[in-house]
């Protein structure tokens, strides 16, 4: 099956800007994010669904609960192998490599 | 013969396995972080929450030392039985088709459950009596069985779920009621419930004896020839 996967290695800065241009010294920092595959049961999802009417928020649906994954990486062009032997099972999980963006330089205290 | 089972960081039935192997035959502890399975006859990987569970049940075991190994004597034709965790570590490691899920209810479920055994013809379940039913306890929290439809159907199809929740008796939602599945070959199995915690009258079911007992016939078989 087809996991949304793409290392967007481009330099969409999402979030906070890192500094564009030359790449720190110890690579990139980049997020992973995992989430239940379309049409697999996520009870996790439905509990959090069903909460929100008990705190005054009505209208929302379709919850699903994944994780969000940090690091830092020298070469991000093995992030998708990483993804595919590790931090997903494409079996269940569809995974997304957000943008990466340079290791900002160290702030000076 | 001679069983080996698996100790990796949070394992926490490797105990009752030993005792339920040593009821069959010879017993003894494979470390996680060895090479080496020590001439064993069969691997057991029990249950328990191997490295805390941590990133996805049986994802950091997979690539655990002794898992290399395992893999090997698996494609060699080694009986290798996985319990609970062990079931979800070699569904990782790609030696059993599907995955475990976490159970349709979210809750930890702890109770006897009663299982059909749909082959008696396999090495784990040729010792078990035929069309009687298995009262074994199940004890977790991620073990509703997943596999894309058409994997179901072929697995089904090629005789390869040997143990199913009778009607009443899925405790997680598990895809077609299944409890245990083999691989293609037949040499690996894994299962939910806890045949090395019915073993003993004291605990009020023996009836997980049988599938060690089946591993004893086939392993021995191998062992005489």
């Amino acid at each position: 099956m087809s996991a949304s996967a793409g290392p967007s290695g481009g330099a969409g800065p999402s979030g906070g800007a890192g500094p564009s241009g030359g790449a720190g010294p110890s690579g990139v920092r980049a997020r992973v994010l995992v989430r239940p595959k379309e049409g697999i049961l996520d009870p996790q999802g439905q509990a959090v669904e069903r909460a929100l009417p008990a705190l005054g928020f009505t209208g929302v649906s379709g919850v699903r609960v994944g994780r969000l994954i940090e690091l830092e990486i020298a070469d991000p062009a093995v992030l998708p192998e990483i993804c595919e032997r590790l931090l997903a099972n494409p079996l269940i999980e569809d995974y997304e490599i957000e943008p990466a963006n340079p290791v900002a330089p160290t702030q000076p205290a | 013969m001679r069983l080996g089972v698996v100790r990796f960081p949070g394992s926490c039935d490797d105990g009752d396995a030993l005792r339920a192997a040593a009821i069959v035959g010879d017993a003894e502890v494979l470390w996680h972080g060895d090479r080496d399975l020590r001439g064993v006859d069969g691997v057991i990987v029990p249950g328990g929450f191997s490295y805390g569970d941590y990133l996805r049940v049986g994802a950091i075991a997979r690539f655990a030392p002794i898992m290399g190994e395992v893999e090997r004597f698996a494609r060699d034709g080694g009986l290798v039985l996985g319990i609970c965790n062990g079931f979800q570590v070699l569904c990782e490691a790609g030696l059993l088709p599907g995955a475990l899920l976490p159970n349709e209810g979210l809750r930890f479920v702890c109770r006897q459950v009663e299982l059909d055994v749909v082959e008696t013809s396999t090495a784990f379940t040729c010792d078990c009596p035929a069309g009687e039913r298995l009262s074994i306890p199940v004890k977790h929290t991620t073990g509703r069985y997943f596999a894309p439809e058409a994997q179901l159907d072929e697995l089904e199809a090629r005789g390869g779920v040997l143990l199913r929740y009778a009607p009443g008796h899925n405790p997680n939602g598990a895809a077609r009621s299944i409890a245990g599945v083999c691989n293609e070959a037949g040499n690996v199995f894994g299962l939910m419930p806890h045949p090395e915690h019915a073993v003993d009258p004291l605990t009020g079911s023996t009836d997980g004896l049988c599938l060690f007992a089946s591993m004893r016939k086939v392993a021995g078989a191998v062992l005489a020839a």
